[in-house]
């Protein structure tokens, strides 16, 4: 075909006129091949999540085997309450996320608006709570390589009196516990981070009318995206907080 | 030309999300409940089992794996399976490094 005859066919819009949805990109054959395949490509981008932090809950896994007692007494240190709390503000944004994908099927423009907006706020509500946590952790010296002392480890804790001070080499392997924490809920908050940000933008483009006209492949995988992010802070949330907390 | 896939779209709605959002927040105060209590070492398995059947409700409902095409399936399913290859792999060796030596 040439330029003339595709001038010829192209619409006001600048796009060449086809019985078929704007949104259908040329090289597939339906709307329905288009979404697996956009689908598929979220999942594998989602396998290569799952192994780069399935490396750091295997190194999680094999020095608190190390450094049980290091890691034990490390844990007590955390806020149970905030990471509980936490876990509920992400899953209730994980189904505010999948009531916005439902608005979107639906083609519901004010409720899509809504649920991302609520998303924004809940995400946002976590990334508080991680910050104050964190801001904690460094008022009391828990911050390996930039503010740490093993003062806590090496003497009775007012929080835990239960827990036997530990000898100085033990003590110093907490800074492996909280290493291992910093990174793991570092790396969280970073998708968390991305993840606010991208819904701005979907927020942006929903207010002006997208994602409510048939196409919604990227919301879907955007929620696909939201509730991986959430199902890392479901094994983070117990591994880090709970299970040392009688040992 | 080969026949393009055909998998209907299915739509979950909102009741089942709502239940699914409510069954999560119930295990999570079960879980925060459970570790207060003293197991022993079956503190962690309990914690560790609650985790897997909150992520195994987010990838079912919330990420419509239940109802997706089965190379969606496959793709999750082949995710999990590397996921614990990795993890089985890198133990057998760290728990048989020292073998007959404790």
């Amino acid at each position: 075909m040439d330029s003339h005859a595709l001038a010829a066919q192209t619409s006001e819009t600048g796009h060449i006129e086809h019985a078929h949805p704007p949104h259908l990109r040329h090289h597939f054959e339906t709307v329905e091949q288009q979404r697996e395949a956009a689908s598929f490509g979220m999942w594998l981008f989602l396998l290569t999540e799952i192994m780069f932090f399935g490396g750091l809950f295997c190194a999680y896994l094999i020095y608190r085997n190390w450094y049980y007692p290091a890691f034990v007494v490390g844990s007590h240190q955390l806020k149970i309450w905030a990471g509980t709390t936490n876990t509920g503000v992400l899953i209730g944004s994980s189904f505010t996320m999948a009531m916005a994908v439902y608005s979107s099927q639906v083609r519901n423009r004010a409720a899509l608006i809504g649920y991302l907006l609520l998303t924004i706020v809940l995400g946002t509500v976590f990334l508080g709570i991680k910050g104050y946590e964190w801001h904690d952790e460094w008022e009391h010296h828990h911050v390996p390589g930039l503010n740490f002392s093993v003062s806590d480890f090496v003497h009775t804790s007012a929080a835990y009196p239960e827990d036997k001070p530990l000898p100085l080499d033990m003590a110093e392997k907490t800074q492996v516990y909280f290493s291992l924490y910093f990174a793991m809920t570092g790396m969280h908050a970073l998708h968390m981070i991305i993840g606010v940000s991208l819904l701005i933008i979907l927020l942006a483009q929903a207010w002006g009318g997208a994602y409510t006209d048939g196409h919604m492949t990227t919301i879907e995988n955007f929620g696909l995206y939201w509730h991986f992010v959430d199902i890392i802070w479901i094994f983070l949330f117990p591994l880090l907080y709970l299970i040392s907390r009688h040992q | 030309m080969s026949e393009p896939t055909h998998h209907e779209q299915h739509i979950v709605t909102p009741k089942i999300y709502l239940i699914i959002g409510a069954t999560l927040l119930v295990l999570t105060g079960a879980t925060t409940a459970i570790s207060y209590v003293e197991l022993g070492v079956f503190n962690a398995v309990v914690a560790l089992a609650i985790a897997c059947i909150k992520a195994s409700l987010v990838v079912l409902f919330f990420m419509h794996v239940k109802y997706s095409s089965k190379l969606t399936k496959l793709t999750v399913a082949a995710g999990l399976f590397t996921f614990l290859v990795l993890i089985t792999m890198t133990m057998t060796d760290y728990i048989s490094r020292a073998w007959g030596l404790w």
